[in-house]
């Protein structure tokens, strides 16, 4: 799809549809005073355990590195291993579906589903299941899909979105939990009990009697992953709650929906990637559960299996030899919780399942530049770069994000479904508009420019062929100063009153 | 079931997307540093035990050490301060473990359903090995681990270590031993459920058995 379009994501996202561009919803975000509180505690707590669990393993730099080559080795030759994953979870029982698009995908489990003849499914928490809006496809097909990790169901009964990876409820306090469960549990199943209080103890006792019900009837469970063997065939889910365990074990059905990118080459892979995600992600030396399965096990969990690979985008950020970095994410939300722009803005202003910065690069790269949204994704940033030293997997998003920039600004090559197509530079009148104002709303907010000089003092790998910045910045007079000859924050100082 | 289209356009476009990977390059031929740390410092067997009891701990798992001999005594009297009354045992489970039990004992077979699970008070359960640096216990579809709804459903699960064999140090070297088991599903438990979804607070136990027992069993009563 053109940029030319109507502002919608040309695929997938359901939920998301009609999001307003990053800014806007910004400022909706930036006064509500609970939001950024609850926000600010969950990212603060979160940053700082994390950084202990890390401090703790002498060799992270290294994990981190071997990490990043395992990913970049499999990402160069996808193709051969996603060949190889096929061969291994057939050989295993399983049965592989490919799905080139979000409407795909749901068609091919909504069809999985129906096949069964059952009209529920429970569900572990996915962001591939988010990004293609399955929920909703699963609902117009008359399927009811339950969430089942604690923070989805509070999102799912009150009719919400998430917000941040790991902990999507974060938005809400004990308080608002409380009334959801005793208003909208009884709607859905079980009621909450009598008396319920707001201690956590107790939502969360709630909780498993409401969904314990369900896990023991259900015939169907759907679920992503977070690593795909490709030599052995064995998906991988990490969790916490015991929810991911109940869906990929007690059902008869098991549908999962995987992005290609998820694939790692060796089973000895994983001895990298289980060191590097819990830490980074709960702060933990492992989490409580993690879960591996290599098609189906004689008299042990589910007796189908389907596994359906997603592309959706991915192929095209493939495309992008600056952009793919970001298919090497392991979803930790390690950069969600140092990000000043996050903090503020909270996660549903980046319009998709993905917040934060990993949001700010995959979506517009997933998506394509595709409306103002995506456009002004890119320019969610002060390019401070503490995204990049936390992710664990060494993923450069200042860089992308400079690269997303010049795209928007001076337009380019780009990959859209499987085409390499040139787009124009960026309208004037909607995406400009909607980019200036996310790096103006940025730059409002002194504090998310805390580190603001991080980047111009970087690598010259980095350095853009023009500033990063808005304005008159991108037109073609105005050439990079030397690096470092000025900071990021002291150069919009200086122009911002000129020009702007 | 989709044909062969979307299989093909997919792995068309990985292709045309990789254009600057030489065409000669083989998969495995970007090599992978991997000069990261077997395991996290050197240790004696039995510091690498007292490791797995801090980390298990930590976690909030109860932990016990025991000799052989004493192993169904100490069973019997955590069962019966549980309050337990139905237990099962998966096949392959040594039956004088639970030989001092007062217990009802469940086998699983004929296959228990998931509403019977459900009415049981406590499993007990070997497992494949334990991961001394993370605290971490790994359950395979050995004897005396039985599959996996029978440490899932029930509230209370009991897990024995063989302390002499089936301790290790480290993820990686965990991982290695387990390659050869990893055709039958695996899991990996690090303390009981646990959430930190509302305001952060973490709340032990959702859905998952609510207390984790680990007994620490040593085959050589001078050891301990
Ligand atoms: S980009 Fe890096 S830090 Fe952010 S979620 Fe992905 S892996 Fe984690």
């Amino acid at each position: 799809m053109s940029r030319d379009g109507t502002g919608v994501p040309h695929s997938g996202g359901a939920a998301y549809l009609g999001m307003p561009a990053f800014p806007r919803a910004a400022e909706t975000a930036t006064r509500d005073d609970r939001l950024r509180a609850n926000l600010r505690h969950a990212t603060h707590t979160i940053r700082a355990k994390r950084a202990r669990a890390v401090a703790e393993l002498d060799d992270w730099a290294r994990l981190r590195q071997a990490g990043a080559a395992i990913k970049d080795r499999t990402l160069r030759h996808l193709d051969h291993h996603l060949v190889r994953l096929e061969e291994a979870v057939t050989r295993a029982g399983g049965t592989v579906h490919w799905a080139a698009d979000a409407a795909e995908a749901n068609r091919i489990v909504t069809d999985l589903v129906r096949a069964t003849g059952e009209r529920e499914v429970v569900k572990v928490k996915s962001m591939a299941t988010q990004e293609i809006g399955l929920n909703e496809a699963l609902a117009e097909a008359g399927i009811r899909a339950y969430e089942t990790d604690l923070a989805e169901l509070i999102v799912q009964l009150g009719d919400d979105l998430p917000s941040h990876i790991l902990v999507p409820a974060i938005h809400r306090n004990r308080g608002e939990i409380r009334d959801i469960f005793r208003d909208r549990m009884a709607s859905w199943g079980r009621p909450a009990p009598e008396g319920l209080t707001d201690r956590p103890a107790e939502l969360a006792e709630a909780a498993r009697r409401h969904l314990r019900e369900k896990f023991l009837r259900a015939k169907v469970g759907l679920s992503g992953a977070n690593f795909m063997v490709a030599e052995t065939g064995t998906l991988v889910v990490v969790e916490s709650e015991g929810n991911g365990r109940m869906c990929l074990t007690l059902p008869e059905t098991l549908i999962s929906v995987v992005g290609i990118e998820k694939t790692v080459p060796t089973w000895r892979d994983l001895e990298v990637f289980l060191q590097l995600l819990p830490r980074s992600s709960t702060a933990e030396r492992m989490n409580p559960y993690t879960s591996m399965w290599t098609g189906t096990a004689d008299g042990d969990g589910p007796r189908v299996f389907h596994l359906v690979l997603l592309d959706n985008g991915r192929t095209d950020t493939l495309a992008d030899e600056v952009g793919r970095q970001a298919l090497r994410c392991i979803r930790c939300s390690a950069c969600l919780n140092v990000c000043p722009v996050y903090e503020r803005a909270g996660g549903h202003a980046y319009g998709s399942p993905y917040p934060g910065p990993i949001g700010a690069i995959l979506t517009p790269q997933l998506r394509g530049l595709a409306s103002p949204l995506e456009e002004s994704l890119p320019y969610a940033s002060s390019l401070c770069g503490a995204c990049f030293e936390v992710c664990p997997v060494a993923i450069d998003i200042p860089e992308v994000l400079v690269h997303l920039r010049e795209r928007v600004v001076e337009g380019g090559e780009v990959t859209i479904r499987g085409t390499r197509t040139t787009i124009k530079p960026a309208k004037r009148h909607t995406a400009e508009r909607a980019a200036m104002r996310a790096a103006r709303w940025t730059f409002d907010h002194p504090g998310a420019l805390r580190r603001g000089q991080w980047i111009l003092s970087r690598s010259r790998r980095l350095r853009p062929r023009r500033l990063p910045g808005p304005g008159r910045a991108w037109t073609d007079t105005r050439e990079l100063p030397a690096v470092p000859a000025e900071s990021f924050r002291d150069w919009w100082a200086r122009t911002r009153g000129g020009t702007a | 079931m989709n044909g062969g289209t979307s299989r093909e356009r997919i792995l068309g476009r990985v292709r045309r997307a990789l254009t600057d990977v030489p065409r000669d390059e083989r998969p495995e031929d970007r090599p992978v540093v991997r000069d990261y740390l077997r395991t996290h410092g050197e240790r004696t067997t039995s510091e690498s035990l007292d490791l797995l009891a801090e980390n298990l701990a930590d976690y909030r798992a109860l932990v016990h050490r025991v000799t052989a001999t004493d192993l169904s005594a100490l069973l019997a009297r955590l069962l019966a301060e549980r309050g337990a009354r139905r237990v099962v045992a998966p096949a392959g489970l040594p039956g004088e473990w639970l030989a001092d039990a007062a217990v009802d004992i469940l086998s699983d077979a004929p296959v228990l359903t998931a509403h019977e699970l459900d009415e049981v008070d406590s499993v007990v359960t070997g497992c494949a090995l334990a991961i001394a640096e993370t605290g971490t216990l790994v359950l395979g579809g050995g004897p005396g681990q039985g599959r996996r709804a029978l440490t899932l459903v029930p509230d209370h699960h009991l897990c024995v270590v063989r302390t002499v064999d089936q301790v290790v140090d480290s993820v990686p070297q965990a991982l290695e031993r387990l390659a050869p088991a990893a055709a039958r599903p695996l899991t990996w438990i690090s303390g009981p459920s646990a959430t930190s979804d509302i305001e952060l607070d973490r709340v032990e136990g959702v859905h998952g058995p609510r207390t984790l027992e680990v007994i620490l069993l040593a085959e050589d009563p001078r050891s301990v």
